[in-house]
């Protein structure tokens, strides 16, 4: 099957093609095309989670609240937090590319409940529109993070609503991790076992187990908060002698892990990337692996530095920020052994290699000033400042989307084969992480000075930081904006790309591009190890 | 991994203990052990937890997976309610140095 | 590679076999009890971070909760996780019949369950003990002095109205879905070889009485002895 010399044959059939018309794609139970409706709908929120981000980068170019006021300015953070995490952030790597890609690299038709996939794309949508609905009745206004009291006794925004759209997209996301552990344990080919998996597909199962741990704990809490505004049933309520802390223990218990479910997804992309751009197995294959385990379990034990000024007890914040400093060990197996991995390899420059070598350098800031925050001082200094705001966006931009978008280059051929402009996805990957830096680096540095989170208004001293901020993510728009005229464009004028543009190793590279509605002509048989470059060169030589 | 049928004689016996359990939890709520009450009363649980898992829910005869996952679950919850508790009852145990 | 056509009927067409199907929906199913432990988990975490700082206040309104109908429909819920176990053992041995009349006797014993749990509901409104404006609870002055609030027993009625209430509905759906299997069981969609859904659904039912087996002493019974 070469695929190079496509371009002049009859159509082949693909699951693109295979079938026409919108039914065609609103049930379909194909994973591929799930995968895309994902796509359109997390891009769709994404703009708009980036726009209330350029609302707020715009309200703080000037230190007097003047563009919105104080109301306005909660009500767009929090509608910015809500929808990046829950909508964009959460779903993005496992709902679009594992949702694609797991199938196919473990050698099987589909996950192992499609119908149960095509729901949770429902589900989602379900839960959006009811945040969007809330959105437009003019949003909350309690922070994502809606802690009580405030949220279940003073605020009077659309809390409920916004509230139900989580705890409605939690449930798609349950639904994802669970297909995810069971497609793993029962759908692979024959040949393939667990230390033959790709990465990615490592990374995604340890993902799995903490959507499928973690958020109905924060789906309760929520409830809780739901049932305490309607039916006075007031769990948190200090007046029957509740305590609003226990909803933050609750909150975090599941909001802590999720932050690795957005980073770990995107640590598998980068072990796929990595490998593929420098020719080379992966540099400790099985503690990779199990470093992402590692991350899934000990994720579970740090939710307590959220708590630090909270009124937790001084011994859980020691127990907790000791816990905390422990999760910065398998994160560094991963870089070390990311960058071990580029040594001596044949390191080519293509756009996902960009992506991926920001991705590291971000990353690592990302995650040492994460060790410095759960470190008990540090972090009373400057807990709800921007150091916190910085420290996370390095983390969730800086880590997850460049990880996504990195993939999605990766990717984008295979689903749907056509290559996009080399020149314009370079530049707009250079566009990404200066624009990144300039916007979050600035927020390290007034958020050390003292600025506090939050607020539409500053000291007229933290202005020169602030407008560098404000124009950074005015770069990063551009570098954003920029793949989504690429990429539509390419779809249609694209030149095509054949099975294995990139001369990647794996099972998605050995079928066509776009793959067919099974994946598979044959059920194929794994007989070597993941990244098996040597041998592919040699077979290439011979 | 072929069916295991679990035979209806397991079933009926593992229902008597479960009533019987259930008799003997009410019967020693009223009496006064002072704390160990609530060990008796949860231990008497878990027990019966137990039994429920085990056999009506064939755990006894699965997989080595399916008793990971269900150890999973447990170990989790324990998290959940432990490491929360080390926060309510350490509270005031250390204190700050200036308070 | 199978053709369609010669496939099982009942077999879907990602599985290479039966026991592939059944094993991934088993593996299912129990990944989804597992979420719902954790569900569950945030209220029992509630409970005992509670109950730990107010043992007295908890175990005053423990003593106000019916003791007879708990104990009653605690035996009524194993009953009908007997009959239910028994269904998937019929199911597991094809025989259509039986399997239609012990998912009709969990019903009954299920409806049972509910039919009680009203009464006990009702009783509670009419004494003022549910949460809210209403909700009155007279604390004599002795158990003032060891520090109980009216306040505090309120807590202990928020967590047993969500705590049966979630209960309570995740019996009323399984239910629903069991009254769904006893039409499928009647039309003989379930067979020797096929029968997850039977399987599935016992596994959900056993899970729902679990939870009541620890419900029933933390709301009922600690705190009798004071």
């Amino acid at each position: 099957m070469s695929a190079e010399a496509t371009t002049n044959l009859p159509r082949r059939v693909n699951y693109l093609n295979v079938d026409h018309g919108v039914k065609s794609w609103l049930l379909t139970k194909d994973h591929k095309r799930i995968a895309i409706l994902y796509l359109v709908s997390i891009s769709f929120f994404f703009a708009i989670g980036g726009l209330m981000a350029s609302l707020i980068r715009l309200e703080l170019a000037t230190p007097a609240g003047d563009l919105v006021q104080a109301d306005v300015y909660n009500r767009l953070f929090t509608a910015h937090g809500v929808i990046m995490i829950f909508l964009f952030l959460i779903p993005s790597i496992p709902a679009v590319l594992g949702n694609f890609l797991i199938p196919i690299m473990i050698g099987a038709k589909d996950l192992a409940f499609p119908k149960l996939n095509l729901a949770s794309w429902y589900v989602y949508n379900l839960g959006a529109a009811l945040m969007m609905w809330a959105l437009l009745r003019g949003g909350a206004d309690t922070g994502w993070t809606f802690y009580t009291p405030y949220s279940s006794m003073y605020a009077n925004s659309e809390v409920i609503l916004t509230a139900l759209g989580a705890f409605i997209v939690g449930f798609s996301s349950i639904m994802t991790g669970l297909n995810f552990i069971v497609t793993i344990h029962r759908m692979r080919a024959p040949g393939l076992t667990w230390f033959r998996l790709p990465l990615f597909v490592w990374a995604h199962y340890a993902t799995s187990l903490i959507q499928v741990l973690g958020t109905p704990v924060v789906a309760i809490a929520i409830l809780l908060v739901a049932a305490e505004r309607l039916l006075h049933i007031g769990i948190f309520d200090p007046a029957v002698g509740g305590d609003p802390v226990l909803f933050q223990h609750l909150f975090w218990f599941y909001s802590h892990p999720a932050v690795y479910i957005m980073i770990l997804p995107s640590m598998g992309v980068m072990s796929e990337l990595v490998t593929a751009f420098s020719r080379k197995r992966i540099f400790g294959y099985r503690f990779v692996a199990f470093s992402s385990l590692a991350i899934a379990v000990l994720g579970f034990l740090v939710w307590g530095h959220h708590l630090f000024v909270s009124s937790q007890s001084i011994l859980a914040g020691v127990i907790f920020s000791v816990l905390t400093m422990l999760v910065a060990v398998p994160s560094a197996v991963k870089v070390f052994n990311w960058t071990a991995t580029l040594y001596k390899g044949s390191i080519s420059w293509e756009t996902p290699m960009l992506y991926a070598i920001g991705y590291v350098g971000l990353f690592v800031i990302g995650g040492l000033t994460g060790t410095m925050l759960a470190t008990l001082g540090f972090d009373i200094h400057v807990h709800d400042t921007y150091f916190v705001v910085a420290h996370f966006h390095y983390i969730m931009v800086g880590g997850a989307v460049m990880g996504y978008l990195g993939g999605l280059h990766f990717w984008w051929p295979k689903i749907t084969g056509r290559l996009y402009p080399a020149f314009w996805s370079k530049i707009s990957a250079l566009l990404i992480f200066v624009g990144f830096n300039l916007t979050f680096f600035p927020q390290f540095v007034v958020g050390y000075l003292g600025m506090p989170r939050r607020y539409h208004a500053y000291p007229e001293e933290f202005q020169v930081l602030n407008v560098l901020s404000s124009a950074g993510a005015t770069v990063l728009a551009v570098g954003y904006i920029l793949p989504t005229i690429y990429f539509i464009w390419s779809m249609r004028y694209g030149e095509r790309a054949g099975a294995n543009p990139w001369g990647a190793y794996g099972l998605e590279w050995q079928i066509p591009s776009p793959p067919p509605t099974h994946n598979f002509e044959e059920k194929p048989v794994v007989t070597t190890e993941a990244y098996d470059y040597y041998t592919l060169k040699e077979k290439r030589v011979a | 991994m072929t069916e295991h049928i679990t035979s209806v004689r397991t079933y009926l016996l593992v229902f008597i203990a479960l009533m019987i359990l259930t008799a003997v939890t009410v019967l020693v709520a009223f009496q006064d052990f002072g704390a160990w009450n609530d060990v008796v009363a949860l231990t008497i649980a878990v027990i019966k937890a137990s039994l429920v898992v085990l056999f009506f829910m064939h755990i006894y005869h699965s997989t080595r997976l399916s008793k990971l996952v269900v150890v999973s679950g447990l170990v989790w919850l324990v998290i959940l309610i432990g490491l929360t508790l080390s926060d309510y009852l350490s509270r005031g145990l250390v204190g700050l140095a200036s308070s | 590679m199978q053709a369609e056509s010669s496939r099982a009927w009942g077999l879907a067409h990602h599985f290479d076999n039966f026991e592939q199907q059944r094993e991934a929906s088993y593996l299912g199913m129990w990944v989804f009890l597992v979420t719902e432990i954790m569900f569950f988990g945030g209220l029992f975490t509630a409970y005992v971070v509670y109950r730990s700082a107010n043992a007295r206040a908890f175990a005053l309104g423990s003593k106000e909760l019916d003791i007879t109908l708990g104990a009653f429909n605690t035996a009524v819920l194993i009953g009908s996780s007997l009959t239910m176990a028994l269904a998937v053992w019929a199911a597991q041995q094809g025989k259509r019949k039986q399997i239609a009349l012990f998912l009709v006797l969990t019903i009954l014993l299920g409806g049972v369950f509910l039919g009680v749990k009203v009464v006990e509901y009702r009783a509670k409104i009419d004494h003022h003990l549910l949460p809210g404006p209403d909700f009155h609870f007279p604390v004599t002055e002795v158990d003032e002095i060891l520090g109980v609030q009216e306040g505090n027993v309120e807590m202990f009625f928020n967590l047993y109205f969500a705590m049966t209430g979630l209960h309570a509905l995740h019996m009323i759906i399984g239910i629903g879905v069991l009254l769904v299997m006893v039409v499928l069981a009647l039309r003989g969609s379930f067979s020797r070889k096929n029968h997850n859904l039977v399987e599935c659904m016992g596994l959900y039912w056993h899970f729902v009485d679990i939870v009541w087996i620890f419900l029933f002493p933390l709301l009922y019974l600690l705190g009798r002895n004071i």
